[in-house]
């Protein structure tokens, strides 16, 4: 049966994903910084659905640790598509002063990311076939005072993306920018979020599921969100400026 | 961090609380208590602060040989049963619904309908792994830190966090129950049909508890057992769903008769047999969601309790007597068998009978159920902490005889600083 390989699976969203591409026939490859959660997810599927699945180590932020993943992974396993959950939303009024923060949130959420995803574009532009999945996020479609970091970064992977799409159509390879909108996981606990914009791990999990398998492009999880950043990247910017969102 | 208004199953009393996911930081400070899927149905699962453990729920293993599961204490019943069952393997002891944590179901020591023959659902745990008020992991089982595992099956959560658990699962060979209905007259046929069909695996009575006088305690009693026809993958059900609080006006002592004398008449020969799926068997109500919005906004009490065997049926008869006299009720009561009592400090089920019967919350009501504990006490029963909301410390503690042990566990463990509920703080847990 098919490999899924999922990166960073250490969050709600990656955990719901995982038992949905299982629950369809996928064996999976769950990467991440913490083992021992993407372990016991692993234990999880092999248990609930009898598929195969294996937890790994990939750390990335670390640059030059993709190449050898990839290449020892599809040495032994050959892989159907890639799903990236990584995402780290960091602290805006700790990054506007420090360096290392800004770093952490531009190479989490951008650089890392899209160096990764070269390396597993490669391996399927050779390939001629596979999938890639990433989530992005609405905060990228125009940067807010609250958190213009995180949005920055996230923008720069939806343009990636975008790119990439454009370069392995000719390929045979789908690539698929998710933008969920807000989202009740661990992430955003603290937040209080209003219902109705707020998509739960099941159904953005789904959502991602269906429009990965209809070769979709660009989605937003909630349709909603859509027209709402529609507005809000309309507004002028002699406005927006003076909002707080 | 915000707040927000939860309440058990009765939808009474509520509760605003801070719910914090297990795993984040938490203010050491302040004391909690953990929290399944919130199904039960008083207070035991509120407090000013919870710990949720529903995103703690991934299976770990499981042995096919042996039967066993192990899994993390978030995991519904139902993901257990949806996942398993078409495989041949079963839970060993459910409730009446399958929407419950396994760490719920633990720290309630729930029972089902085969509790004369298999016990509550402790006797399905091999062992489970608490985290504790010093933040030690302790494995627990009958046999390794044996007070731990008698303090915290049916503890309410009350000495830790369970983590994770391996459950024995029985095996099965049909999605079918063979089930065999059997109509009584009055309460002495309903418990002589009871102790006739003793060796059935499962048993439970609906009754009509509008009925008077020589039809007092007239029940449909069900028993069943697995059947063997070899069909295992579940057929999809329809599903209902109560969208908003009904007006509470509509269940009153004229609609409560009709409905239960309905529910009597419709079953139409003195014994019948069928051929029904295990949802509808074990979990009749989960098929319409949220039907507790039945009785209305101000919610429900389930009152439940059991009475000794040598007492049992003599009880029953002056319980029922003054609940048909009333004129209120509802029309799910429930009347069952239980087995031995098992050596847990605080589980519920002891050898004897036990009634389950639903009230509208009023304060008509609140007084009637005052009247009936003494009734309970007079005939040495106890409450169950799963369902209560309402008992005083002096009524709960004549029930239990450990009581005492289980407080002194928690102090000498420094439990009662760190683990609290609305419930415990009630009664003193």
């Amino acid at each position: 049966m098919a490999t899924i390989l999922l990166i960073s699976a250490n969050s709600d969203i990656a955990k719901a994903c995982a038992r949905c591409y299982a629950e369809n026939g996928f064996d999976l490859v769950l990467t991440s910084r913490n083992l021992e959660e993407t372990k016991t997810l692993a234990q999880d599927i092999q248990t609930r659905y009898q598929r195969q699945a294996e937890s790994l180590f990939l750390d990335v932020q670390d640059l030059n640790s993709h190449k050898p993943f990839l290449d020892e992974l599809v040495s032994r396993n050959q892989i159907a598509g890639c799903i990236s959950f990584t995402g780290y939303l960091g602290d805006q009024t700790i990054s506007q002063q420090d360096t290392q923060e800004l770093i952490k949130i531009t190479e989490s959420n951008y650089l890392g990311v899209a160096n990764l995803l070269e390396v597993i574009a490669a391996y399927f532009e050779a390939r001629k076939e596979g999938f890639i999945v990433a989530l992005t996020s609405v905060a990228g479609d125009r940067g807010r005072r609250s958190n213009y970091h995180y949005g920055a970064a996230k923008a720069a992977l939806t343009a990636f993306l975008s790119g990439l799409r454009n370069r392995l159509a000719e390929h045979n390879v789908n690539v698929l920018t998710v933008k969920p909108g807000f989202m009740n996981t661990r992430m955003t606990s603290e937040l209080d979020l209003p219902p109705l914009l707020t998509a739960q791990p099941d159904e953005v999990a789904l959502a991602i599921y269906k429009a990965q398998q209809k070769q979709r492009h660009v989605i937003y999880v909630k349709g909603i969100w859509f027209f709402i950043m529609l507005i809000i990247k309309h507004i002028p910017e002699s406005i927006f400026k003076k909002t707080n969102l | 961090m915000k707040q927000v208004a939860i309440s058990g199953w009765g939808n009474f009393p509520k509760s605003d609380s801070q719910i914090n996911r297990f795993g984040l930081s938490l203010d050491n400070s302040e004391s909690f208590i953990p929290q399944g899927n919130l199904r039960s149905y008083g207070d035991s699962a509120l407090a000013k602060n919870v710990v949720s453990m529903k995103q703690h729920d991934c299976f770990l293993g499981f042995d096919e040989n042996t039967g066993i599961l192990h899994c993390q204490s978030g995991v519904l019943l139902a993901d257990i049963i949806n996942h398993f069952s078409p495989r041949g393997w079963f839970p060993l002891i459910v409730p009446g619904t399958k929407f419950i944590t396994v760490g719920g179901a633990i720290a309630s020591d729930v029972h089902g309908k085969n509790h004369h023959h298999q016990g509550a659902f402790s006797e399905s745990v091999i062992d489970f792994t608490l985290l504790n008020a010093e933040n030690e992991k302790l494995r627990c089982s009958k046999d390794e830190n044996s007070e731990w595992f008698k303090s915290t099956c049916g503890g309410m959560g009350l000495t830790g966090i369970i983590l994770d658990a391996r459950i024995q699962l029985q095996k099965i060979h049909s999605r079918h129950i063979k089930q065999k209905t059997i109509k009584t007259q009055n309460i002495d046929e309903t418990f002589e049909q009871f102790e006739k069909y003793h060796n059935a695996p499962y048993s439970v009575a609906w009754l009509d508890c509008m009925a008077k006088g020589s039809h007092l305690g007239r029940s449909i009693i069900t028993i069943g057992e697995h059947a063997h026809d070899g069909e295992l993958r579940p057929k999809a059900s329809l599903k209902l769903n109560l969208p908003f609080f009904f007006p509470s006006f509509l269940l009153n002592s004229l609609t409560l008769k009709i409905m239960n004398t309905f529910l009597y008449r419709k079953v139409l020969s003195k014994e019948s047999e069928q051929l029904i799926s295990y949802d509808k068997f074990f979990f009749p109500l989960d098929g319409i969601y949220n039907w507790n919005r039945g009785y209305g906004k101000n919610g429900f009490i389930q009152y439940q309790f059991v009475l000794p065997i040598e007492k049992s049926l003599e009880g029953m008869k002056a319980i029922l007597e003054k609940i048909a006299s009333s004129g209120e009720g509802s029309f799910l009561t429930v009347l069952k068998r239980f087995g031995k009592q098992n050596n847990n400090m605080l589980s519920f089920p002891k050898e004897g009978y036990t009634l389950a019967i639903d009230f509208k919350n009023t304060k008509k009501v609140r007084k009637l159920l005052n009247e009936l504990d003494e009734l309970v006490l007079k005939y040495d029963g106890r409450f169950y902490l799963a369902k209560d909301s309402r008992v005083t410390k002096e009524i709960f503690e004549s029930g239990y005889e450990k009581i005492e042990l289980f407080r002194k566990f928690r102090k000498d463990h420094q439990l009662d600083g760190k683990f609290s509920s609305l419930q415990s703080q009630r009664l003193s847990l």
